[in-house]
């Protein structure tokens, strides 16, 4: 907490400062300037930390001078699920701080309200976690470089048919990425010749969730598929979960893996293992790319465990990077856009690309189950589907 | 289906019964001395950070952490009913309300200074962990003992008030503040104890119900619907209101969350709109 606090404090001074710098046309020549819109305080400032986590690891691997210009990043806090204010920010950032690029939001609302703002300034927009699938249909330029709900629901059904599972029932947030996953986990599950039994959306700020659970383990299915927002809301559904033996009474859950998010899966005990989640990362993911990053977020803060908030974050930023270097310094969105469609390379998760038809991110999707290893509670890779595109366009 | 109706009864029995510990001190005070304390829910709220902060940093049995909350809010609430509170004893709804709604906020604030604004996780001890089923329907252990707790706190509240010397003088000074005033009872030193133990309720209802309803720093807003709720539809100053009114909000909270869960989440409020065009002083109220 000490950390996030001293993050937030260096992320403001530096947008005082920024917003100083900015007034000066001079200074302004030899910088670059990235425009990071997050949700730095509020109920998803853990989230937002998250992702900071990972910029911050790619600016330090990469240095803050690129072809001959320096990078400035200019943080700005939406305080939440707040769309005008993200809009209002988007805006500052674009006629006042004249930034090259726009990026991050936690959330969908915040990214389609700024959606508009990235079109008409002709700014590119790099999307580091908001996971609705249409966002990236509603600007030009939007790239993405996280996931979206539909890429790992539609799987997670088609892996579940497989491996016996017929009946399915569904549990949401009544939210748009809640309806996201629900509807393309049920058009995979029946495609494959699965049938869905129920379905139950939940609110998305609701204080209980031991009704919900109940009428599904009343209902008595064969498995459940759950989706609800990473963090307290998954802590919160876990535990009713727990409390009514759901899985001990016979009923497999089975979900996205932001159910049992790595930031928040060691606090959720014992009650997470065994559970099968489906997610394009995990911090247990074997590779050396992936050693040399958790290794790497975790010396720049070792309060929070990095999750796939924080490969979006750095993998995003990383992006950004190999765009500056391809166009020499010589910041153009029209020229980044066409730079970010034909992106491919090797991230923590594994390898990535952009499809150019939809700017949204092509990736492996991988199936795990929570396993304690040594005294941690982490999502254990053991099946993959390569080279997924987003199923919801 | 008469299985999965006693099973939400209980579910709901239970949330009742939270409802009630963190309420009961809202209406006791609101009802004797007129004073609209909307940071009540900030008092449930510092209980739930007293509770988990010595849970998951000096590692206290979770049963010790909950006299450690009720007595850290009862601290906490003496100071600011001695130091802000008596101030404005007589002043109009307006004042009352901008001062404690201003005590939310800061709370809201000073919670997410120290504690940040995640989730804070609780860990139950095994024994109040699973359940234990009765006839087909499933008693969450956690569960039970939140009935036990809210019928051991009520049976107590309603045997001081009845019973002893002391709840005779806060009758006496609930009926007529004057007339009490008058015969040599210390109505301010009466409505200090009263306001310390009401707040130190909502603190310990406050760290019982993390494990059920969880712990942010908006806690303090996102709960004073549901106690203003509570107090509404119970009647000022009724004990037995406000348990009949949280009982009666919670069954229907969870049966509609159950069986109608399109709009399950609304199911309460229509509840309260249709016992206050009913009973519009609330089910025991007595003012007119």
């Amino acid at each position: 907490m000490k950390i996030s606090k001293r993050g937030l404090l260096i992320g403001s001074t530096a947008a005082i400062l920024a917003s100083g710098l900015g007034a000066s046309g001079a200074m302004a020549e030899g910088t670059i300037k990235i425009g990071v819109i997050l949700e730095y305080s509020g109920p998803f400032a853990v989230q937002a930390k998250e992702i900071d986590n990972g910029i911050n690891l790619a600016l330090e691997q990469r240095g803050d001078s690129i072809a001959g210009k320096k990078i400035e990043i200019i943080r700005k806090d939406t305080g939440g699920p707040k769309p005008d204010v993200a809009k209002r920010l988007a805006t500052e950032l674009v006629t006042r701080d004249k930034v090259d690029m726009l990026a991050g939001v936690v959330l969908t609302p915040n990214a389609l309200a700024i959606a508009d703002v990235a079109t008409q300034a002709k700014v590119p927009f790099v999307i580091m976690n908001a996971a609705t699938s249409i966002i990236t249909a509603k600007s030009p330029y939007i790239v993405r470089f996280s996931f979206t709900l539909p890429q790992v629901s539609a799987p997670l059904a088609e892996w579940a048919f497989k491996n016996g599972i017929k009946e399915a029932y569904t549990l949401v947030s009544d939210y748009g990425p809640g309806l996201d996953a629900e509807a393309s986990f049920k058009k995979a599950f029946t495609a494959a010749g699965g049938k869905i039994v129920g379905d139950v959306r939940v609110p998305l700020s609701n204080p209980d969730f031991a009704p919900y659970v109940q009428r599904v383990k009343d209902a008595k299915p064969q498995a459940v598929f759950v989706f609800v927002p990473a963090g307290a809301q998954a802590i919160g559904l876990m535990k009713a979960a727990a409390e009514r033996e759901l899985v001990k009474s016979g009923i497999q859950m089975i979900g996205t893996g932001d159910m049992t998010d790595d930031a928040v899966l060691q606090s959720m005990g014992d009650a997470a293992l065994g559970l099968v989640t489906s997610h394009h990362y995990s911090y247990a993911h074997k590779s050396p790319h992936n050693k040399a990053f958790t290794d790497g977020v975790e010396a720049i803060d070792n309060s929070l465990r990095p999750d796939f908030m924080t490969v979006g974050g750095y993998d995003g930023m990383i992006a950004i990077y190999k765009v500056i270097e391809q166009l020499k310094g010589k910041m153009d969105g029209d020229k980044a856009m066409a730079i970010f469609k034909s992106m491919k390379f090797e991230s923590p998760r594994g390898p990535i690309a952009i499809d150019p038809a939809t700017r949204d991110i092509v990736q492996d999707v991988y199936i795990r189950r929570v396993e304690k290893v040594g005294d941690k509670l982490v999502n254990v890779e053991f099946d993959k589907i390569p080279s997924v595109k987003d199923p919801g366009k | 289906m008469f299985l999965s109706f006693l099973g939400v009864m209980f579910d709901g029995i239970a949330y009742g019964m939270l409802l009630f510990v963190m309420s009961v001190g809202l209406s006791v005070t609101m009802g004797m001395m007129g004073f609209i304390n909307l940071a009540h829910g900030a008092f449930a709220m510092l209980g739930g950070y007293v509770c988990t902060t010595l849970m998951n940093q000096y590692h206290w049995p979770y049963l010790l952490t909950l006299p450690a909350a009720f007595l850290a809010v009862v601290a906490v609430s003496v100071i600011l009913e001695r130091g802000l509170y008596r101030r404005l004893y007589g002043a109009s709804d307006l004042d009352q309300v901008l001062l404690t709604i201003g005590l939310v906020f800061m709370s809201v604030a000073t919670m997410t200074f120290f504690w940040g604004t995640a989730q804070q996780p609780v860990n139950l001890p095994s024994y109040l962990s699973g359940q234990w089923s009765l006839g087909g329907v499933g008693l969450g252990f956690y569960r039970l003992f939140l009935i036990g707790f809210g019928v051991a706190v009520s049976g107590l509240l309603i045997f001081t008030v009845e019973r002893t010397s002391f709840g005779a003088t806060v009758r006496a000074a609930v009926d007529n503040q004057k007339m009490a005033a008058g015969i040599g009872i210390n109505v301010n030193g009466v409505f200090a104890v009263t306001f310390a133990i009401g707040s130190g309720l909502a603190g310990l209802g406050g760290a019982l119900g993390v494990n059920m309803v969880g712990l942010d720093p908006t806690f303090a807003v996102k709960f004073l619907v549901y106690f203003l709720l509570v107090v509404s539809v119970g009647g000022l100053n009724s004990i037995g209101g406000t348990l009949t009114a949280a009982l009666v909000l919670g069954v229907s909270d969870v049966a509609g969350k159950y069986y109608v869960p399109a709009v399950g989440a609304f199911i309460i409020y229509a509840v309260m709109v249709a016992l206050l065009m009913w009973r519009p002083n609330g089910l025991f109220g007595r003012r007119s």
